[in-house]
């Protein structure tokens, strides 16, 4: 499978620790930077109650949801300590030339390795 | 024949030059000493004291006449020499008398600098550089009346507390943010300044001078921002400048003062120079220790010692207020290869800091507490090195005795009767003896029993030593429980380190207090920037991303993801224009929920993301701005009709809400804070419930503190009766500086009074006064940085990437 890749806006567009929002026919992506200028894409939807992630604290490769506290791995997209549930990751790169954020659409290869959850959010 | 030695101006040096002069060979040279003051040589640096009235002008005399004839000194005062032939070897002085010498020293001194400001030419403008000059002072002060000086550094604050204490109505005007930058740092600098304001001595800071107005005579100061400042006296003292005019018209060599080398020498090897007109190795010198040294080497050299030289000279300064005791030396900048030890004790506003570069101590500000000044700079001068004594340096001499002592062996070392908690007052003997007649263990037993560290906390680290001292093994600090899985450190530890390591960043504290996370968790990356805001204000940039969401877009999401408004309505109370303003927004953006809150605010439900910026500008084109109902601040103070309408009504009660709330909206707080003012017993403000509340009666004010109508449901207690507004007033505000000094975040203000006892509270704001005005302060300081709405800065386009999506795919994906 190829992916398309989108470019989406630039490295210093997004605050490090913070994250902003793409719309996308699915829904909102909420696009990452780690401290490190890593860069993670997760469908802007908490697992727990449909909390926005874009809108909660970045800390390391996690984001803690601002509605309830879930704590949500960046990566996987998968809740992390007791609880279970995982949002949908999206790949995402930096292009090492200009610094641009390029977003794929298709399912992250992350999602692949990481068994269904349960039951789907609400 | 005896050579002829002509000095010129008969200052601080050449009065310590013709001392050494006569003591080692009194008949070497036939001397004459010029002096342009028409009096004897005095000690200029006692001026401060004699402009104060605790010296008068004898008590700071050096050589009277009897010392000149006694020494065979030819003293000519009142004359001015105005130029040198080289070749001739002769000096001219003003009128006409001409002068020979085989040798010359120039101690011309400095000038002080006038900024040739429009006005500095009138009569009342003054310098503070000699006798005159506090004549001047002194007289103007007899009349009273209102001074200006210009410039915060060490000749202005004494000038200023000098004319403070005659009676003048003192304004000090300094343009750097803090007072004697050159000297002190910023935490010192801030110090100061309280102390001097606390003497009623007003000081602006960056302030930029533009005129000095008035016709004949001085009637005000202009700044420019446009404040004017109503002055019968003016005195300007922003710097001095070495006086070289002669040196200059002599031909030769000057730089910014005359320059000598090493032998201080100038130019011509015939003349040498000493005092504040030189620079030596790209130096100019304003304090009396180098030019002292620079008189002694100067003497040796006209005695024919050949090897005597000045190297230079590290320079250490003492401020001459009464009362005020600071102590600067050295450089005490940042470095990468700098490390500081700090210490603190802001009850008693002690601060020491020693800078230290290669195990050696290069810099020391002490404030409060000097008493080691002489030691630390004797190790500064002489670059000894500190590593065996470094754990205990900052305590001083006492402690560096014998053997390299550990901290805890510093604590050991303290007699039974050293206070080791200044706000409650508790000795080490009382901790200790607890410790073994009531069988303590932990740092919680030693607070409940004790109240030692139970306030601000400071003292928390030497109270562990001790458990740690009396228990051995046995005791174990991890009982503490920690702020998050990051750290191991509870809430009290993480406040009082970043105080007394002076942390004033998160990078800074999660590095030095060794976080086990590289950027922490979403419990204490909140903590730590509200711990951050609230200790150094001003200083500390807030870190957004920190920050949870309510509190970086200033709306409170709902669980749609989408906000609530609620604009502020002083003390509850709105207007028809307001209500009109509420009305169209809620129209035009589709708003689908108005509601009432319980804290008398009206709150706008349901607004997407995307529209905060629009509806916060219409509702500021209203005059509406942020409640900040969604942060951990100061969120409504909720007030009755009081004496306005109510046939109950005690007190005004609507206005000392409003007041209040006017004056302290903005501030960050532990956890939220609510507040209310009933106007009667009645309290149909439910004041009792409150995190601070105010009951009005005939006779005054009831504060209460500690109510909470949440989670637990809980009535305030009284924190204390006061019989006026202002002094309600001031207790409210002190109150909540307190809790935002001691409170942990997300602790309400009934769990912080529960944790340290009302008993604590009631001690430092309404027993002791000084301290409850310090309170007052030390808030009026931090909102200086805090009163900016919110709504406004965002709708003219602050933190635009909040409200903004970053990209749309949903059109690109569809056209494909």
């Amino acid at each position: 499978m190829t992916e398309r890749w989108h470019r989406i806006g630039h490295l210093d567009d997004v605050p490090r620790l913070g994250a902003r929002c793409v719309l996308t026919p699915f829904g909102r992506v909420a696009v990452f930077r780690a401290a490190d200028d890593e860069v993670y894409a997760l469908e802007d939807r908490c697992p727990h109650k449909d909390g926005p992630l874009s809108q909660g604290i970045v800390h390391d490769r996690s984001v803690t949801c601002p509605l309830h506290n879930a704590v949500i791995s960046l990566a996987t997209g998968e809740m992390e300590g007791p609880d279970n549930g995982r949002t949908r990751a999206f790949s995402v790169r930096i292009d090492p030339a200009s610094h641009a954020i390029e977003l794929s659409l298709e399912p992250s290869s992350a999602e692949f390795r990481r068994p269904e959850p349960e039951s789907e959010p609400a | 024949m005896t050579d002829k030695l002509v000095v010129v101006g008969n200052g601080m040096a050449a009065g310590r030059l013709l001392e050494h002069l006569t003591e080692t060979d009194r008949d070497r040279y036939d001397v004459t000493l010029f002096g342009a003051e028409p009096r004897v040589n005095y000690n200029r640096i006692m001026l401060s004291p004699v402009l104060a009235g605790d010296k008068r002008f004898e008590d700071i005399l050096i050589h009277d006449e009897d010392w000149y004839d006694e020494n065979g000194v030819t003293l000519v005062s009142g004359r001015k020499i105005v130029g040198i032939d080289r070749a001739a070897k002769t000096v001219t002085a003003d009128d006409g008398a001409v002068t020979p010498y085989d040798k010359l020293v120039l101690a011309t001194g400095s000038d002080p600098v006038m900024i040739p400001l429009p006005g500095h030419d009138l009569p009342e403008v003054i310098s503070f550089r000699d006798l005159d000059d506090v004549e001047s002072m002194t007289a103007a002060a007899a009349n009273g009346g209102k001074a200006v000086v210009i410039g915060g550094g060490l000749l202005g604050l004494e000038a200023a507390a000098g004319l403070n204490g005659r009676g003048m109505d003192v304004t000090v005007l300094h343009l750097a943010p803090t007072l004697m930058e050159r000297q002190l740092d910023p935490s010192a600098g801030y110090l100061l300044q309280k102390e001097l304001e606390s003497r009623g001595i007003r000081v602006i800071t960056r302030a930029n001078t533009k005129a000095i107005q008035g016709g004949r005579h001085v009637e005000s100061v202009l700044l420019d921002d446009d404040t004017e400042l109503d002055a019968d006296l003016v005195v300007m003292a922003v710097g001095i400048r070495p006086n070289a005019t002669l040196a200059k018209s002599a031909e030769l060599e000057v730089g910014r003062g005359v320059v000598v080398d090493d032998r201080l020498q100038t130019s011509d090897p015939d003349i040498l120079a000493i005092g504040e007109c030189v620079e030596h190795r790209g130096t100019c010198y304003g304090l009396v220790a180098p030019l002292y040294e620079m008189a002694k080497v100067a003497a040796a050299r006209l005695c024919g010692e050949a090897e005597a030289t000045f190297v230079g000279a590290v320079t250490s300064t003492k401020l001459k207020v009464t009362g005020i005791n600071l102590f600067s030396a050295g450089d005490f900048a940042e470095g990468d290869d700098r490390e500081e030890i700090v210490l603190r004790d802001a009850s008693r506003s002690i601060y020491k800091r020693l800078v230290i570069e290669n195990d050696r101590i290069v810099g020391a500000v002490l404030y409060g507490d000097t008493s080691d000044g002489v030691w630390f700079f004797d190790l500064l001068k002489e670059k000894a090195d500190v590593t065996e004594l470094r754990e205990t340096l900052i305590f001083g001499s006492a402690y560096a005795g014998g053997a390299p002592l550990d901290p805890t062996a510093a604590v050991a070392a303290l007699p039974d009767s050293a206070e080791i908690c200044g706000c409650n007052g508790i000795c080490k003997g009382d901790i200790v003896s607890a410790i073994a007649d009531k069988e303590l263990s932990s740092l919680e037993d030693v607070r409940s029993h004790t109240k030692a560290s139970n306030s601000c906390g400071t003292c928390t680290g030497l109270v562990e030593q001790l458990l740690s001292l009396a228990l051995g093994d046995a005791y174990d600090p991890a009982a503490i429980k920690p702020m998050c899985g990051c750290t191991d450190l509870g809430h009290g530890e993480v406040r009082r380190l970043i105080v007394a390591k002076e942390l004033k960043s998160i990078p800074a504290v999660m590095q030095e207090l060794e976080w086990a996370t590289a950027n922490g968790c979403a419990k204490c990356r909140p903590a730590l920037n509200y711990y951050l805001v609230a200790t150094w204000p001003g200083e500390y940039v807030d870190d957004q991303q920190s920050r949870f969401i309510n509190e970086r877009v200033h709306a409170n999401i709902q669980r749609d993801g989408t906000y609530s408004v609620v604009p502020r309505m002083w003390g509850g109370v709105t207007s028809a224009q307001e209500l009109r303003a509420i009305a169209d927004v809620v129209d035009k953006f589709e708003i689908p929920t108005v509601k009432c809150t319980g804290g008398q605010r009206i709150d706008m439900l349901g607004v997407r993301k995307e529209d905060l910026p629009a509806v916060w500008a219409d509702l500021n084109a209203a005059g509406l701005v942020s409640g900040h109902a969604y942060g951990k601040a100061l969120r409504t103070v909720k007030t009755c009709v009081g004496t306005d309408w109510c046939r109950f009504g005690t007190q005004d009660s609507t206005g000392l809400g409003i007041r209040v709330e006017k004056f302290m909206w903005g501030s960050w707080t532990p956890a939220k804070v609510k507040m209310a003012v009933s106007g009667c017993p009645r309290n149909c403000a439910e004041a009792t419930c409150k995190d601070v509340g105010v009951v009005c009666v005939d006779s005054g004010y009831e504060i209460q503190i500690g109510g909470a109508a949440g989670l637990d449901i809980k009535g305030t207690e009284l924190l204390g009766k006061v019989a006026t507004e202002d002094d309600a007033f001031e207790a409210i505000v002190a109150v909540v500086q307190l809790y935002r000094e001691q409170g942990w975040y997300l602790e309400r203000i009934y769990k912080w009074m529960a944790r340290v006892g009302l008993e604590t509270i009631q001690a430092q704001v309404m027993e002791d006064l000084e301290n409850r005005r310090a309170l007052f302060d030390r808030f009026v300081f931090s909102q200086r940085y805090s009163q900016a709405d919110p709504w406004q800065e965002r709708t003219k386009g602050r933190d635009a990437h909040e409200f903004a999506p970053l990209a749309d795919l949903t059109l690109q994906e569809a056209a494909e």
